[in-house]
């Protein structure tokens, strides 16, 4: 597959995409562990929900 | 069930976090595999006899472009479901998307400027398609300052359903305006009366990515509400934790 003489323009581009596409990913996993880490460590200082449900399950 | 039955049991967020727990796996595999067939139809494509190869920069550019205005109706929607039906999910759903709709704006706004340096010589001219979605990248910008910058999260969902409502304004003049005003900016190519003007070569790679950035988006929106709604326990029981510390 030959991308021509503007070959750079287009690797960039893909590159770039990959670049942000991963970085929303592991940014919303990061946070998805950052939030149930806060949930846990306040459920084991004693402070939970009315339900009395846990606040850090999700299933 | 009807679609009021399934919103109401969705207003639980218990519920909806159940659901994105049992959904989230199916669609990370079915946005996996669709983006890897996207890809790979993309990269068998033949060059366009103006383009070049450089037309494979548009299965990644249009698909983002698209996006880019999709997500601000789904916030626009939300914005009414937060103002109008007071749906408890609507201001998360809307606050967990305007960062990937930004992102999204930001690769159209980048690949589109990667494609014109070669086809046009610049990589960019403030005509009115590009200086739009350039406004259209501010107010998603805008709305997070706004979302972060009010604390308490009722008053700060009113102003960001307001302004996103506002901003909606912005997407007829995003679509019409390669046809309103002379744009460097070409027409419409796919959605159009009469029917798309590309090739089926073009057309199917760029509808698979296009189906497969849609399925990305669905796929990392429910994601980021699953962490809003933790984030907002997260909020709530340390109001509880202050109130009994001051007790």
């Amino acid at each position: 597959m030959s991308l021509g003489p503007y070959a750079s323009f287009i690797v960039t581009s893909y590159l770039l995409v990959t670049a942000v596409v991963l970085f929303l990913i592991v940014w919303i996993a990061l946070d998805y562990r950052r939030q149930t880490r806060r949930l846990r460590e306040l459920e084991a200082s004693g402070i939970v929900r009315r339900s009395g449900r846990s606040a850090a399950d999700t299933r | 069930m009807t679609l009021t039955t399934t919103l109401t049991d969705l207003a639980n967020p218990t519920r909806f976090l159940s659901l994105t727990a049992r959904v989230l796996p199916w669609l990370t595999a079915a946005t996996a595999i669709l983006l890897a067939i996207g890809l790979y139809q993309s990269a068998l494509a033949p060059d366009d006899y103006q383009q070049g190869a450089t037309v494979k920069i548009m299965f990644i550019h249009v698909p983002n472009a698209w996006l880019s205005m999709f997500v601000w109706s789904v916030m626009s929607v939300a914005a009414l479901g937060t103002l109008v039906w007071r749906h408890p999910l609507a201001d998360v759903a809307a606050k967990a998307a305007a960062p990937i709709g930004a992102a999204f704006t930001f690769l159209a706004l980048v690949t589109g400027s990667l494609w014109g340096r070669p086809m046009w010589g610049t990589y960019w001219e403030w005509d009115a398609r590009l200086t739009s979605v350039l406004i259209l990248f501010l107010m998603y910008l805008g709305l997070m300052a706004l979302w972060r910058a009010v604390e308490d999260p009722s008053r700060a969902a009113r102003a960001a359903a307001v302004l996103t409502l506002v901003g909606a304004i912005n997407l007829p003049i995003i679509k019409f305006s390669v046809d309103w005003w002379n744009t460097l900016h070409q027409p419409a190519s796919v959605f159009r009366m009469g029917g798309p003007t590309l090739d089926r070569s073009f057309l199917i790679p760029l509808l698979v990515m296009a189906v497969a950035f849609s399925l990305l988006f669905v796929t990392l929106h429910l994601a980021a509400m699953r962490n809003e709604i933790l984030r907002r326990r997260v909020r709530s029981l340390q109001m509880m934790q202050a109130s009994r510390q001051a007790a």
